[in-house]
């Protein structure tokens, strides 16, 4: 059965120049593994096609039931020379919990 | 054991300070340390700092503090900014004006050293090469363009000021963390290599940094769960002697504090959990624990510190061209269709006139301005509205103001139902940001206190 993440997860986005980060969060244990398993930095690079021009690395941060995604060349060149409406890229985030994932 | 508690001011330039009221009034807190400067920040007061040298520091910080002021100085409540921006000295000289104005003395200190724009030929020659941080590209690529380069400095000179008796210590560019680590050191004793405590006291810092986003705000979970944003309270920190920690805000407040509000905060503006590096201490997150202790507290504990990097991080920001852009919004039915066909109108006619561009982007508010490819186009037939969005980006304001002139005749000669034509909007200066790295020791020599009573 496919679930989109927003029904799973909540998530934050934040910028430091043309890089930004989106850190999904699971509910559980099971969720985490899922999320490990499921919500990999390349379907994450693929995903973010159009709007992410660089590589995108993936943290697993298990104390906090965390992945921390690390996406280069996200933010039209840095939050101060962008033209996009969503300059510092705080609405990757929801755009990431529109991903569909096996669960 | 003994402890020391420290309320989160401003989240950036522009931010709200009545929050602060709370944590001062009900709070029990001994210090505020407030984050007036984003990346984008300097970019702002770069500005500021070109149409007057007397300006470049955040100007919300003197009337938050003349606001402030007569709620902390009976409580013995003392402040820590980066208000100093681009420049701390005029910030000193308008805050100690206003203090004397309205027969207040306090201790006012000022750190400097953080600008390296002046230095930036030297650096080169000593041999740094002031490459790009993520790309390597070579600074010669933007050298000449530069406007302002501020290196990231740490929380020693702001304990040298609260050392020295400052009761407002005002800064330019430091680690945001910083501010916050600077009263855990004075007041705690920690040394300089107590890397698990430092790393701790950062993680907390980085916690308090962002205002409400620790509290409830801008929180990507159930946000209806949050209550009361309109009086949202800041985050408050008490932390002890061992690096303990617990984050709370004061009570009566709107907002949330609790694991789902914290660890968004912990990874914002974060890459590596395993190196956050500042200036202070290599910090590990992924060894730190929030444990929900009390509605509305989190205990935080567990950061663990590696030795402080060797080299120091630069921002520079350059000169990248200048924004014009323009809107429209159409009404249903065929909203968006009809946006997107004045889009193709608006671009056929900036070839015409001869627009030169290096960048164009086409965007659909109510439909796709935020999210970009990833809108989904499922409803996209029947909006109600959309607002044709066009933003390029030019050599210079003249050549970008004529994207502007072409947006009016669409009134009257374009597609139909339109609204909120509000006017055209002035081209805007954009800044490209430069990250580089430098050895710590050829900027922490230039690093100047001074403390003075007003």
């Amino acid at each position: 059965m496919k679930k989109q993440l927003v029904e799973l997860a909540h998530a934050r986005s934040g910028d430091k120049g043309d890089i930004a980060n989106i850190a999904l969060f699971a509910p559980d244990w099971t969720t985490y593994d899922l999320f490990v398993r499921e919500v990999t930095a390349e379907r994450v690079r693929t995903h973010f096609e159009g709007i992410v021009n660089g590589k995108v690395a993936r943290y697993e941060v298990p104390n906090v039931l965390a992945l921390n995604f690390v996406m280069h060349g996200a933010l039209n060149g840095g939050a101060s020379r962008s033209l996009r409406s969503d300059a510092l890229g705080k609405s990757l985030s929801s755009a990431l919990l529109r991903m569909e994932i096996e669960v | 054991m003994k402890s020391v508690r420290i309320a989160g001011g401003l989240g950036f330039y522009g931010d709200s300070w009545r929050p602060i009221k709370a944590s001062i009034e009900r709070g029990n807190v001994r210090y505020v340390a407030s984050d007036h400067l984003a990346e984008l920040t300097l970019a702002i007061l770069q500005k500021d700092r070109q149409r007057d040298p007397n300006l470049g520091y955040t100007r919300d910080f003197a009337p938050m503090l003349l606001d402030l002021l007569p709620l902390a100085i009976p409580r013995g409540v003392k402040f820590i900014l980066n208000a100093g921006g681009l420049n701390p000295m005029a910030a000193r000289e308008v805050l100690l004006g206003a203090l004397k104005k309205f027969g207040i003395k306090l201790k006012v200190g000022v750190v400097l050293g953080d600008s390296v724009l002046e230095r930036l030929d030297e650096l080169q020659e000593s041999g740094i090469s002031l490459a790009h941080m993520d790309t390597g590209a070579e600074i010669a690529t933007v050298r000449d363009r530069l406007l302002f380069a501020s290196a990231y400095l740490g929380a020693r000179p702001l304990v040298e000021a609260l050392d020295a008796g400052a009761d407002i210590v005002l800064t330019g560019r430091v680690a945001d963390a910083a501010l916050f680590l600077a009263p855990m050191i004075h007041e705690l004793g920690w040394r300089w290599d107590d890397w698990d405590k430092l790393a701790q006291g950062i993680v907390v810092g980085h916690l308090l940094e962002c205002s409400g986003q620790a509290t409830g705000g801008n929180f990507g979970g159930d946000w209806r769960s949050i209550p009361d944003l309109a009086h949202i309270g800041y985050p408050i920190a008490e932390v002890w002697e061992n690096g303990d920690a617990v984050i709370s805000k004061a009570p009566g407040t709107g907002g949330r504090v609790n694991f789902d509000t914290l660890r968004e905060q912990l990874f914002y503006e974060v890459h590596d959990p395993h190196h956050y590096l500042t200036p202070d201490v290599d910090v590990d997150m992924t060894t730190v624990h929030l444990d929900e202790i009390a509605p509305d507290e989190v205990r935080v504990i567990g950061a663990t510190g590696r030795p402080a990097p060797e080299l120091l991080k630069i921002v520079a920001g350059y000169e990248d061209g200048v924004m014009g852009q323009a809107m429209l919004g159409y009404a249903w039915p065929d909203a968006l269709a009809k946006a997107q066909s004045a889009a193709e109108i608006i671009k056929q006619q900036m070839v015409e006139v001869g627009l030169k561009t290096e960048e164009i982007v086409v965007e659909y508010m109510g439909f796709n301005s935020i999210h970009g490819p990833l809108a989904d186009s499922m409803h996209a037939k029947e909006l109600n509205e959309v607002y044709l969005r066009i933003a390029v980006r030019c050599a210079d304001k003249k050549e970008a103001a004529k994207l502007g002139r072409l947006f009016p005749p669409l009134a009257l000669s374009g597609p139909p139902f339109i609204g909120g034509a509000g006017g055209m909007i002035e081209p805007r200066g954009l800044l490209g940001i430069w990250p580089t790295l430098a050895p710590r020791s050829v900027i922490e020599e230039y690093i100047r206190v001074s403390v003075e009573e007003s």
